[in-house]
C-alpha cells in the first residue's frame, strides 16, 4: 500500500516525540524507492525544476523529472507541494566531532603537538554523537569536511556524513585532504595591549623570514617525502608515508591563509609538487582571482559574516567576495566558520552572498555542488542528479532566507533523518513549563 | 683688545665657572669670570626683537649686556660674529633628561612563558611600599629633582639640536610628580639647576606598577578622578584621614596642585581624544592641564581648541612607509597614510587656531632631526615667529623661569646658539650652543664659508705643481689643472682632506640622475651634491691633509709612486653667501582633512547635515500600535518625525520615494562595544568607578559600517571581566561627530554586571587568584558591595546633615566614586544590564537586588532566560539575548535559539543584541531568525531591534518607532526588513542622513583615488631618497566583552586575547 506522507502529520509526529537526545537514532538504510513528489527542486547545478519529482532507490537518486510516474507499489511517496527541494547542504571546513565546547579543554581534540603532523587524521577522533551535530541537520546541513587544526601541517582530513552510530560508519570520504596552515607573514604586535607591548618585552626576530623558513621547512618536508617514495625498501616513516596520497593525487592540499603572498606560496607548492591546492579563508583571494582560476586553484570562502579587512575597503566587502571570484570564474564554495553558532547558519552566508552579486542559485551551488567538486565528493553528493546518492533536504521556503528557512525533511542517501536536536528538546521541555502552544 | 678666531678657542675655556668654596680642588685654584662679548652679530633677543649689528656680553654665565652701542669690558673676550645670528637657546618643557629610566623589573624577552606570566600577574592588592598610596601608579611623591643627575650623553644631542635648558620630570606612573628646571650645561649637578619644583606631571598610562588595576583607559581615568577626591578630602578633614595612617601620596598631590599641571596625552597610544579626556578631567576638578599633545591634533582642531589647554607639541612627524610591494600596500590604511602627509601641519594647525604651545623634542628617536623637523612644521605652516615662541618665551613663562632663561636680555642666563644664517633657513647650521657661559661647539666648520676657488700649490719632487681647487662646500671640491679633476674633499673647519687622481676627470652628470636628485627641492639637491662628492679614488690616489689655520691651509701628503708632498692652498676668491631671500618655498600640495579622520570619512565640504525628508509611498513598520502601515508617506522635519499618513507633501522636504520599500525605526543595539578605547577595566572586581563615556572613540569605521546596516542607537558596554563592572553609555551613531556628541542625550545611565564563568576567569589557564573563583563568590562580592554602599549612603547623609547645622566643624566627606554609583542603583537612578547566563545565577542575582530593594534592568546575554522566565516576569527584568550562539563554553550547553520566542511569550520585553560589531550590521537578520524559531510574526521579531530594547533603555519615548513626535531615527529598506536580502537605503539619524548607498558607493572610489595618490607619493619619497620605515599593517585594536571567541581579521587583534579567553 502506497504510504503517503504529508508534512502535517510528520509534524505531528516529531512534536509528539520529544525524546531525548541519545534516542534521536541514526535511520536504518533506505530499501527500496522513495518518492519526493510536487517539490520545486533546485537540483545544485543552477537548474531549478518546479513541481518536480525524485526517484530514489536504495539509497541512489534513479530519476529527477516532471511529471514522473510513481508506482502504486508499498512504496514510501512524500508530497512536498509548494516546498523548496534542496541538496543536503555541505560544511566545507569544520571542527566538527573534534571539538564539543571551545571553552573546556578536555572536549577538544583539534591540534596536535608538532609543527608538521601529516599522519595525523581527523577522523580517528571524529564524534558522531556530538550534540552540536543534529543542530546542523536541523538547519540541512548533512556532510561535513572535518579538519585537524596545526601550526603548519595539521593532518589529514576527512568528510562525514551527519547520520552515524560512529565515526567508521560517519566516514563519507575518509582521508581526502591534507591542512597546511601557512604561517603568517605580517609582523603582528602582541595581543593584550599591543601597542603597550614593547615597553615590557623585547620582541625578537622577523616574522617574516621565520614564516618563510617554516614554510622552507614545509616544502623540503614534501622534497623528501618525493625521494623517499622513489626508492621502496626503506623503514616506514609515518610522517613522510602520509603524505603519499598528496603526491598521488588522492588527496588535495587545504592551505588555510589570507595574505596575498600566502596564496602566492600556496600556489607555488602546487607548481612544484603538483598538488591540488584548495585555500581555505582567504579572505584576500578577491584580490589575486585571475591567477587562481589560471592556476586551478579552489577557495574555500571563510563566512560572509565578516567584517571588512582594512578600514578603506568597501564595507560590503566579506558580502561580495564570493560575487567577485564567480565572476573570475574560479571554483569556490563557502563556509560558516563561526565559533558561536558553529555552523547553522552555512545558508545564510550563502544568503549573503546572494544579496551581494550572486544569483540564489549560485549561492545554492556554493554550499552545495561547487562543495562537492572542491572536497572531491561531487561523484557521489552536491546535487539532486541520477546516480548520487540520495541527499536532500526539503525547506519551507528559500532556504537561504532566515525567514523561510524551516528544515522539514533530510535524507542522506535516502535515510529519512529524525530531525531532533537537543535544542528542539529543550523547547519542547519549557514549551510544556509555560504551557505555550 | 685680543681678537681670537673661535676656530681655535674651544679648549681655552673649558672652566667651571661657579666653583664654590665647599668643593675641594684637586690642582690649582682656577677661577674665570668667562667675561665674553659677541660683536657684530644679528641678536634675535626675544621672536619679536631683532638687532642687527649688535654686541652679546657676558660674564659668569650671565648676561651682562645685549644690543647695539654696547660698551665692552677691556677684560671680555671678543668673538667677531660678523654674519652671525645669536638666538636664546630652546627650552624644552617635556623631557626626563637626566633622569634614570624606570624599570618594571626587567625586559624579559617575549617568551610565550613570560607573556603568559605577564599577563597572569593579577595582582589585585599590594603592590607599594613605604608611606604611599594604595596605587602605586599615583606617584605624587616623586620629585624629579631627586633622581636627577646630569648626564652629558644625553644632553649632547639636545644641545646640538639648540636646546639650553629643559623641564625634566619621571615618565612613570599616572600622576608622576615633580618636574624639575635645569640647563644642558656638563656642569656639576649642583650648579645646571634652574628651578627644583616647576611642574607637576600626570599621564593616563599607569607605567611601572605592578597592581593589575587600573588596566584600561577608563581605569585610568577613574584612578585620577578618585585620587583628587582623595587628596580633597585628607586636606579637609585631617582628622578623619589619619585613619589612613601616613599617606606621603595625597600630602603630596595636595602640594602639587600650585604647579603648572602638564597631562601627557600620548603616553598611552596616540589616540587624539586622548587630550579631550584629559581635559575633562581638569575641568571637573577645577584644573587647566598643559597638554602634550599627540601629534594628531589637525584631525579634530575645533574639538582640540575648544579645551583652551594650552599643548606641548612634537614635531615627530610619521615616516613614509615602504609600499612598493602592491601587496604591503593594501594593508596600510588611507587614515595612517593621510596621517604621514598631513602630520607635519599639526603645529601649524595648532598655532592657527590660537592655541598656545610649546614645542618638544620628546618623541625624537634622535634629537639631532628636531631642526630639520621643525622646518618641515614651518614649511606646512607654523610661523617662524610662533615656533620661536614656541622655543623661548612659552616655555619659560609656564614654567616661571623667564626671569633667568628665555630671551637675550640682561641677567638671564647666558644660553644661546649662534647660527650661520637665520635658524629657521635651509642653510642654516647651529655652529655653537652657550649654555650658563659654557660654549659647546656644535658645528664650528660652517663659521667661515670654505666655498670658492684656491690657489693649491702641491711640492713634489719633480717640482711645484699648482691647481685651481674650486670648491663647492665642506665636502665637494673640483681640482682644475689641465683638466677638471674629480676631488675627494673634506673640511671640517680645522681638517682639511684633499684626494685626487690624474685622470679622473669631471664627467658630465648624468642628466636624467641630476633631475631626479635635485628636481624635488632644496634637501634634495643637496643630497645629490653629496652623492657625487663621494668620488671613488683608487687607491693609488694622492692623498693629501692639512690644517686650515685661518688665511691659508698647510699640509703634507704622498702620491701614488709613495713620495713624500707638502701643499698649501690659499683663496683666491670667496663664494657669494646664498641670499636668504629666495623665494619662499611653495607650500606643499596636501589632500583635506576627514571627518572622521579615516575611509568614509567626510570632508569638510559634504559633513551630512539635518534635512527636512519626505519619504514616500513605502510600507511603514511602526513598531507602536499602528502596526505595518502600506502606501504610507512619513515626513521628517527639525530632526523629528513630523507627519505619518498617505498623500503628505512639503515644499522644502527632500523627497525619497519608498514605493516598494519598507521603513523601520533605527535599530537600536542594546549590547555593543564599538566605539570606544577601552572596554574591560578587570582590575578589580568591582569596578562600578569606571566609564565608557570617559573614553568613547567617534572615530571607529564600525559606527559607519553599522549604520550600513540600519543601527542608529547603540549601548555601549563595559565588559565582563569582572562582577561589577563600568557605566556604559547609550550613543547614537552619528558618523562624523566628536565622542560628546555621540552621546544620546537625556538617556538614564546603566551599568554593566556580569556573572557566572568570565568573572571567575575560568578560562584562564594559569588559574584565578582573583575572588570571586565561584559562583558562590560572585554573590558574595555583589552582596558585599551594596553592603558597603549602604553603609556609605549611610555615612553621607550622616555627614550632609552635620554639615547643615550652625556652627559644625568644617570637614569633608571622602566621596568613593565606587559606591557613589552602587547607591545610585539602589535609589533607582542608575540601571543594571547584566551578563548571565545559566538559570542559578540569573535568580541569585535577582534575590541580591530585592534584598537591596531595587530590580535589575535588563539581563544581557541571559542564554538560559527560557528556563527562568517565569521568575524573571515577577521580578520585572528585561531580557537581551544573542539569536542563536551556543556551545563555546560550559555555561552556554544550554543555549538555545528558541530563547527569545520562549521568553517574550513568557512575557518579558526581549531585545535581540549582537555583542559584535559585524553582527550589529545584521540586527534585523538576527531578530528575523525569531520568526523560524519559535514562530513569532515578523512585526514581534521586529520590534525586538527596534522598540523592545529602546523601552529597556528608557528611551522609547524618543527612539524605537515611528510615530510623531518621536527622533527621526529611520532607515529605509530594500526589501522586508526581516529577509536577508534586505539592505539599507538609507539610514537616518535626528532626520540627518548618515548612510546613503548611492553615496556610499562614490566615497569608495574617493578612498580609491586618495589611497592611490598617497602610496604614489609615499612611494616617490622612497625613490627620491626620503627617510622610509618598513612598512607596518595597519592594525586594529579591537576591543570584546572578554565573552566569546571572536573570529579575528588579517588585521585585527583583540586586545583582551592574551588575558582571558579561548
Amino acid at each position: 500500500m502506497k504510504k503517503i506522507i504529508t508534512l502535517v502529520n510528520s509534524l505531528l509526529l516529531l512534536g509528539g516525540m520529544a525524546t531525548a537526545q541519545e534516542t534521536i537514532y541514526p535511520a536504518k538504510a533506505q530499501k527500496g524507492l522513495l518518492f519526493l513528489k510536487n517539490g520545486t527542486v533546485h537540483v545544485g547545478n543552477g537548474t531549478v525544476l518546479e513541481n518536480a519529482t525524485i526517484k530514489i532507490k536504495d539509497g541512489k537518486i534513479e530519476e529527477v523529472g516532471v511529471g514522473l510516474a510513481i508506482p502504486a507499489d508499498d512504496v514510501a511517496v512524500f508530497d512536498v507541494k509548494g516546498k523548496h527541494v534542496y541538496p543536503g547542504l555541505i560544511l566545507p571546513a569544520s571542527s566538527l566531532g573534534l571539538q564539543e565546547i571551545s571553552g573546556i579543554r578536555s572536549t577538544t581534540d583539534l591540534t596536535e603537538i608538532g609543527d608538521v603532523n601529516p599522519s595525523v587524521r581527523s577522523i580517528v577522533a571524529y564524534n558522531a554523537d556530538s550534540k552540536i551535530t543534529n543542530t546542523l541537520r536541523s538547519n540541512g546541513i548533512l556532510l561535513a569536511h572535518v579538519a585537524p587544526v596545526g601550526s603548519l601541517v595539521g593532518g589529514t582530513s576527512s568528510v562525514v556524513q551527519l547520520d552515524a552510530w560512529n565515526w567508521e560508519d560517519a566516514a563519507y570520504k575518509a582521508d581526502m585532504g591534507m591542512q597546511l596552515y601557512m604561517p603568517s607573514l605580517l609582523s603582528r604586535p602582541g595581543g593584550r595591549f599591543g601597542a603597550l607591548f614593547a615597553q615590557f618585552f623585547s620582541v625578537q626576530g622577523d616574522p617574516t623570514k621565520e614564516a618563510l623558513d617554516k614554510i622552507d621547512a614545509v616544502k623540503q618536508f614534501f622534497r623528501e617525502a618525493k625521494a623517499y617514495f622513489a626508492q621502496e625498501s626503506k623503514e616506514p616513516n609515518l610522517k613522510l608515508e602520509a603524505a603519499r596520497p598528496l603526491f598521488e593525487k588522492k588527496q588535495k592540499l587545504y592551505v588555510h591563509c589570507s595574505q596575498v603572498k600566502q596564496m602566492l606560496i600556496a600556489i607555488d607548492f602546487a607548481k612544484e609538487f603538483g598538488f591540488e591546492v584548495v585555500l581555505i579563508g582567504a579572505s584576500d583571494a578577491w584580490q589575486i582571482a585571475d591567477l587562481l582560476k589560471q592556476h586551478n586553484v579552489a577557495v574555500i570562502m571563510s563566512q560572509m559574516h565578516d567584517l571588512p579587512t582594512l578600514d578603506d575597503d568597501d564595507i560590503d566587502m566579506p558580502y561580495k567576495r564570493a560575487a567577485i571570484l564567480q565572476k573570475a570564474g574560479v571554483l569556490f564554495c563557502i563556509n560558516d566558520d563561526d565559533p558561536q553558532n558553529r555552523g547553522r547558519n552555512l545558508a545564510f552566508n550563502a544568503g549573503t552572498a546572494a544579496a551581494y552579486g550572486l544569483s540564489k542559485e549560485e549561492a545554492l551551488g556554493a554550499i552545495t555542488l561547487n562543495t562537492a567538486k572542491v572536497l572531491g565528493i561531487d561523484n557521489t553528493t552536491g546535487s539532486i542528479e541520477k546516480g548520487k546518492d540520495a541527499n536532500i533536504i526539503v525547506s519551507d521556503g528559500d532556504i537561504l532566507d532566515m525567514k523561510s528557512s524551516v528544515v522539514q525533511h533530510a535524507f542522506i542517501q535516502g535515510r529519512k533523518l529524525v530531525l531532533d536536536d537537543k535544542h528542539k528538546q529543550l523547547y519542547e521541555r519549557y514549551k510544556y513549563k509555560y504551557g505555550i502552544k | 683688545m685680543r681678537k681670537i678666531k673661535l676656530l681655535a678657542s674651544g679648549l681655552l675655556f673649558a672652566t667651571l665657572l661657579q666653583a664654590q668654596e665647599t668643593f675641594p680642588v684637586n690642582g690649582v685654584t682656577d677661577k674665570r669670570e668667562g667675561c665674553f662679548a659677541f660683536t657684530n652679530a644679528t641678536l634675535v633677543k626675544d621672536a619679536n626683537t631683532t638687532v642687527t649689528n649688535a654686541t652679546l656680553v657676558i660674564r659668569d654665565g650671565k648676561i651682562i649686556a645685549a644690543g647695539s652701542g654696547v660698551a665692552i669690558p677691556k677684560d671680555a673676550v671678543v668673538v667677531d660674529c660678523k654674519d652671525k645670528f645669536l638666538y636664546p637657546s630652546f627650552i624644552d618643557i617635556y623631557t626626563d633628561y637626566g633622569i634614570p629610566q624606570p624599570q618594571r623589573a626587567g625586559a624579559p624577552a617575549a617568551t610565550p612563558q613570560n607573556i603568559q606570566a605577564f599577563f597572569n600577574a593579577q595582582q589585585t592588592t599590594g603592590g607599594t611600599k613605604g608611606l604611599n598610596g594604595w596605587n602605586p601608579a599615583i606617584k605624587a611623591e616623586v620629585d624629579a629633582i631627586r633622581l636627577f643627575a646630569v648626564d652629558d650623553s644625553r644632553a649632547k644631542p639636545l644641545r646640538e639640536a639648540g636646546f639650553g635648558t629643559v623641564a625634566t620630570h619621571q615618565k612613570d606612573g599616572i600622576v608622576r610628580g615633580t618636574g624639575a628646571v635645569v640647563t644642558l650645561a656638563n656642569l656639576k649637578d649642583n650648579f645646571v639647576v634652574v628651578k627644583e619644583k616647576a611642574t607637576a606631571n600626570l599621564s593616563f598610562n599607569k607605567g611601572t606598577s605592578s597592581l593589575s588595576y587600573p588596566s584600561s583607559m577608563m581605569g585610568s581615568i577613574a584612578l585620577l578622578r578618585q585620587t583628587y577626591l582623595d587628596a580633597a578630602w585628607f586636606k579637609g578633614n585631617p582628622a578623619a584621614a589619619t585613619k589612613e595612617g601616613v599617606n606621603l601620596s595625597l600630602k603630596a598631590f595636595n602640594e602639587l596642585q600650585s604647579l603648572p599641571q602638564i597631562f601627557d596625552a600620548q603616553d598611552r597610544g596616540t589616540d587624539l581624544w586622548n587630550v579631550m579626556r584629559a581635559d575633562r578631567i581638569g575641568d571637573e576638578f577645577g584644573v587647566q592641564y598643559i597638554i602634550k599633545a599627540t601629534g594628531r591634533e589637525f584631525q579634530r582642531i575645533k574639538d582640540v581648541a575648544a579645551t583652551k589647554a594650552p599643548m606641548i607639541v612634537t614635531v615627530n612627524f610619521p615616516q613614509a612607509q615602504d609600499v612598493e610591494d602592491p601587496n604591503d600596500a593594501r594593508l596600510v590604511s588611507l587614515a595612517d597614510m593621510k596621517n604621514w602627509e598631513l602630520g607635519p601641519t599639526n603645529p601649524g594647525a595648532i598655532e592657527k587656531a590660537g592655541i598656545p604651545f610649546c614645542l618638544t623634542a620628546a618623541d625624537l628617536r634622535d634629537p639631532k632631526t628636531f631642526l630639520a623637523n621643525l622646518r618641515k612644521a614651518i614649511e606646512y605652516g607654523l610661523s617662524e615667529k610662533a615656533a620661536m615662541e614656541a622655543l623661548t618665551k612659552n616655555p619659560a613663562n609656564w614654567l616661571g623661569v623667564y626671569d633667568k632663561v628665555g630671551s637675550l636680555e640682561v641677567g638671564k642666563l647666558a644660553n644661546f646658539v649662534v647660527t650661520n644664517a637665520p635658524i629657521f633657513s635651509d642653510r642654516a647650521v647651529i655652529m655653537q650652543n652657550w649654555v650658563q657661559g659654557e660654549k659647546y661647539s656644535i658645528k664650528e666648520d660652517a663659521w667661515s664659508p670654505v666655498a670658492g676657488t684656491y690657489n693649491l700649490v702641491v711640492n713634489t719632487p719633480s717640482g711645484a705643481q699648482a691647481f685651481t681647487l674650486d670648491v663647492k662646500s665642506a665636502s665637494s671640491a673640483t681640482l682644475i689643472g689641465k683638466d677638471t679633476l674629480q676631488a675627494r674633499f673634506s673640511h671640517d673647519g680645522r681638517t682639511v682632506k684633499i684626494g685626487f687622481a690624474p685622470g679622473l676627470r669631471v664627467r658630465r652628470a648624468n642628466p636624467a640622475m641630476a633631475a631626479m636628485m635635485g628636481g624635488a627641492g632644496g634637501a634634495n639637491a643637496g643630497a645629490a651634491a653629496a652623492m657625487m662628492g663621494a668620488v671613488n679614488l683608487p687607491a693609488s690616489a694622492t692623498r693629501l691633509t692639512g690644517f686650515n689655520n685661518g688665511s691659508s691651509w698647510n699640509g703634507t701628503g704622498v702620491d701614488s709612486a709613495g713620495n713624500l708632498l707638502t701643499w698649501t692652498a690659499s683663496p683666491i676668491a670667496m663664494a657669494a653667501v646664498k641670499s636668504d631671500s629666495a623665494k619662499a618655498k611653495p607650500a606643499p600640495k596636501l589632500g583635506g582633512t576627514l571627518y572622521p579622520f579615516t575611509a568614509f570619512g567626510a570632508a569638510d565640504s559634504s559633513v551630512p547635515k539635518q534635512e527636512t525628508l519626505l519619504f514616500k509611498n513605502a510600507t511603514v513598520w511602526t513598531s507602536d500600535k499602528a502596526g505595518k502601515l502600506e502606501n504610507t508617506d512619513v515626513l521628517v522635519k527639525g530632526g523629528k518625525i513630523a507627519k505619518i499618513g498617505k498623500g503628505l507633501s512639503d515644499a522644502g522636504a527632500r523627497v525619497i520615494d519608498g514605493t516598494g520599500k519598507h521603513l523601520t525605526a533605527g535599530l537600536i543595539d542594546e549590547h555593543s562595544h564599538i566605539a570606544s578605547a577601552s572596554t574591560n577595566e578587570g582590575g578589580q572586581s568591582v569596578t562600578s568607578e569606571v566609564r565608557i563615556q570617559d573614553n568613547l572613540d567617534p572615530d571607529d569605521i564600525n559606527i559607519y559600517r553599522q549604520l550600513s546596516g540600519g543601527v542608529t542607537t547603540s549601548h555601549i558596554l563595559h565588559g565582563s571581566a569582572n562582577t561589577i563592572g563600568g557605566q556604559t553609555q547609550l550613543i547614537k551613531l552619528r558618523w562624523g561627530a566628536n565622542d560628546e556628541e555621540l552621546k544620546f542625550k537625556g538617556a538614564d545611565p546603566f551599568i554593566k554586571f556580569a556573572l557566572g564563568e568570565n568573572v571567575k576567569r575560568s578560562s584562564n589557564s594559569q588559574g584565578n587568584t582573583r575572588y570571586p573563583d565561584t559562583r558562590m563568590g560572585v554573590e558574595q562580592v555583589l552582596i558585599d558591595a551594596f553592603n558597603r554602599a549602604k553603609i556609605y549612603e549611610g555615612q553621607w547623609a550622616a555627614f550632609e546633615a552635620n554639615s547643615k547645622k550652625k556652627g559644625a566643624a568644617p570637614s569633608a566627606f571622602r566621596r568613593d566614586l565606587e559606591l557613589d554609583a552602587l547607591v545610585e542603583i539602589m535609589n533607582k537612578k542608575r540601571f543594571i544590564t547584566c551578563h548571565s547566563y545559566v538559570a542559578s545565577e540569573i535568580v541569585g542575582t535577582m534575590r541580591v537586588a530585592e534584598r537591596f530593594g531595587f530590580r535589575i534592568n535588563t539581563f544581557t546575554h541571559i542564554l538560559e532566560g527560557y528556563k527562568v522566565a517565569d521568575k524573571m516576569k515577577a521580578h520585572g527584568v528585561a531580557a537581551s539575548t544573542f539569536s542563536d550562539w551556543w556551545a563555546y563554553k560550559n555555561e552556554v550547553q544550554d543555549a538555545i535559539p528558541y530563547n527569545a520566542a520562549i521568553m517574550h511569550k513568557v512575557g518579558l520585553n526581549v531585545a535581540i543584541n549582537s555583542d559584535d560589531a559585524e553582527m550589529a550590521r545584521r540586527l534585523n537578520q538576527e531578530a528575523a531568525k525569531s520568526v523560524k524559531y519559535g514562530g513569532l510574526t515578523e512585526e514581534e521579531a521586529l520590534n525586538m531591534v527596534t522598540i523592545n530594547p529602546a523601552k529597556m533603555l528608557h528611551v522609547d519615548n524618543q527612539v524605537g518607532s515611528i510615530k510623531e513626535g518621536k527622533d527621526a531615527d529611520l532607515v529605509l529598506w530594500s526589501d522586508n526588513p526581516l529577509s536577508i536580502y534586505a539592505m539599507s537605503l538609507y539610514t537616518v539619524v535626528d532626520g540627518t542622513v548618515y548612510w546613503d548607498r548611492e553615496k556610499d558607493l562614490s566615497m569608495r572610489k574617493q578612498v580609491k583615488a586618495e589611497r592611490t595618490r598617497l602610496i604614489s607619493k609615499m612611494v616617490g619619497e622612497k625613490r627620491s631618497g626620503g627617510p622610509v620605515a618598513p612598512f607596518t599593517p595597519s592594525y586594529k585594536y579591537i576591543h570584546t566583552c572578554l565573552d566569546h571567541g571572536h573570529k579575528l581579521g588579517m588585521l585585527e587583534i583583540d586586545i583582551e586575547d592574551a588575558d582571558d579567553h579561548q
